[in-house]
C-alpha cells in the first residue's frame, strides 16, 4: 500500500511537470486544468510506475541510466551505418537467420527494455521471448555464429551489465 | 544562425537515413529483413528530423512536443516490429532462401 501511494505521488509530479512543459502557461486556469489532469492520471495509472522497493542508491541508478542511454545511442549509430552500407551495396551481402540468446535479467521491465534496445539496434530484431527459460529469439541480418553463448555476448552483452545496475 | 545550421544538418541526416530505410524496404527479400530496414533506418531518420526541429526551435513548448514525439517513436516502434515479426512467424511465413539458421523454428518443433 505504501509503495502504491509513493508511486502515485511520483506520477502526479511527473505528469504535472510534463503539462507545464507542454503548455506555455499564461493564465491560472491552465495551471488548474493541469492539476486536475495530473490527479486523474495518477489515480487511474499511478500504481504502475514503482512496484517494488529498490536496493540500490537512486543517484547511482540515474547515473547508470544516463550512461546506458549514451552507450545505446552510440551502438545504434554504428549499426545504422552498417545496415545503410548493406542496403546500398550492389550485391546485397546479407546472411539472415533467427538465433537464440540467453539473458540473466529477472524483472519484466528490464527484459522489456533489453528487447526494445535489441530491436532498435539495426541488424537485430526480437521475434519472441521465452520467460520460463529466459531465452530471447533474435532475427539477425548478418549471422556470425550459431553458438548461443557467443551470440549472447555479441547481441545482448553490451547492454545487459548496465541494465542490471539500473533495474536490479 | 549556427543553431539553424546545426538543425538543418540533423534534418538532412534524417532524410538520408529515411531514404536508406525505404531503399531497404524495396531491396531486401523477406518480411523479417524488410522489418529491419523499416523500423531501424526510419526510426533513426525520423528521430533525426525531429531532433533537428528541436535544435532550431529551442527549449520552448514547441520544442518539448518534438522531444515527446521522439520518446514515443522510440517506445512504440520496436513493439510493433516485434508484434509483426512474431505474428508472421506464427502464421508460418518462411524466411528468405538466403537464411542460414532458424533456432526459433527448431525449438517450436521440439515442443509440438
Amino acid at each position: 500500500m505504501k509503495i502504491q501511494q509513493r508511486s502515485r505521488i511520483y506520477v502526479f509530479i511527473f505528469s504535472f511537470l510534463v503539462w507545464i512543459a507542454l503548455t506555455s502557461i499564461t493564465d491560472i486556469q491552465e495551471v488548474i486544468a493541469g492539476l486536475l489532469v495530473a490527479v486523474l492520471v495518477s489515480i487511474v495509472a499511478g500504481k504502475f510506475l514503482i512496484t517494488s522497493e529498490k536496493s540500490g542508491h537512486i543517484f547511482k541508478r540515474i547515473l547508470s541510466l544516463i550512461h546506458y542511454l549514451f552507450k545505446f545511442l552510440w551502438e545504434m549509430a554504428k549499426a545504422n551505418l552498417h545496415v545503410a552500407f548493406i542496403v546500398i551495396h550492389p550485391s546485397l551481402p546479407i546472411k539472415p537467420g533467427i538465433v537464440k540468446i540467453k539473458t540473466n535479467l529477472t524483472k519484466d521491465s528490464a527484459i522489456t527494455v533489453l528487447t526494445n534496445s535489441i530491436t532498435l539496434t539495426p541488424g537485430t530484431l526480437t521475434v519472441d521471448v521465452n520467460l520460463e527459460t529466459k531465452e530471447i529469439y533474435v532475427h539477425w541480418i548478418d549471422v556470425l555464429s550459431t553458438d548461443v553463448d557467443k551470440n549472447t555476448k555479441t547481441i545482448g552483452g553490451k547492454f545487459e551489465t548496465l541494465l542490471t545496475e539500473v533495474f536490479e | 544562425m549556427t543553431r539553424e545550421l546545426i538543425g538543418m544538418i540533423f534534418i538532412l541526416l534524417g532524410i538520408m537515413f529515411d531514404f536508406f530505410g525505404v531503399l531497404g524496404l524495396v531491396r531486401l527479400p523477406d518480411v523479417y529483413n524488410r522489418l529491419q530496414a523499416a523500423t531501424k533506418c526510419v526510426t533513426f531518420g525520423s528521430a533525426g528530423i525531429l531532433f533537428g526541429v528541436f535544435i532550431i526551435q529551442g527549449f520552448n513548448n514547441f520544442g518539448f512536443k518534438v522531444i515527446l514525439g521522439i520518446v514515443f517513436i522510440f517506445l512504440t516502434s520496436p513493439v510493433s516490429a516485434h508484434a509483426i515479426s512474431r505474428a508472421a512467424h506464427r502464421s508460418k511465413i518462411p524466411l528468405a532462401k538466403e537464411s542460414v539458421v532458424d533456432q526459433y523454428q527448431e525449438d517450436n518443433e521440439l515442443k509440438d
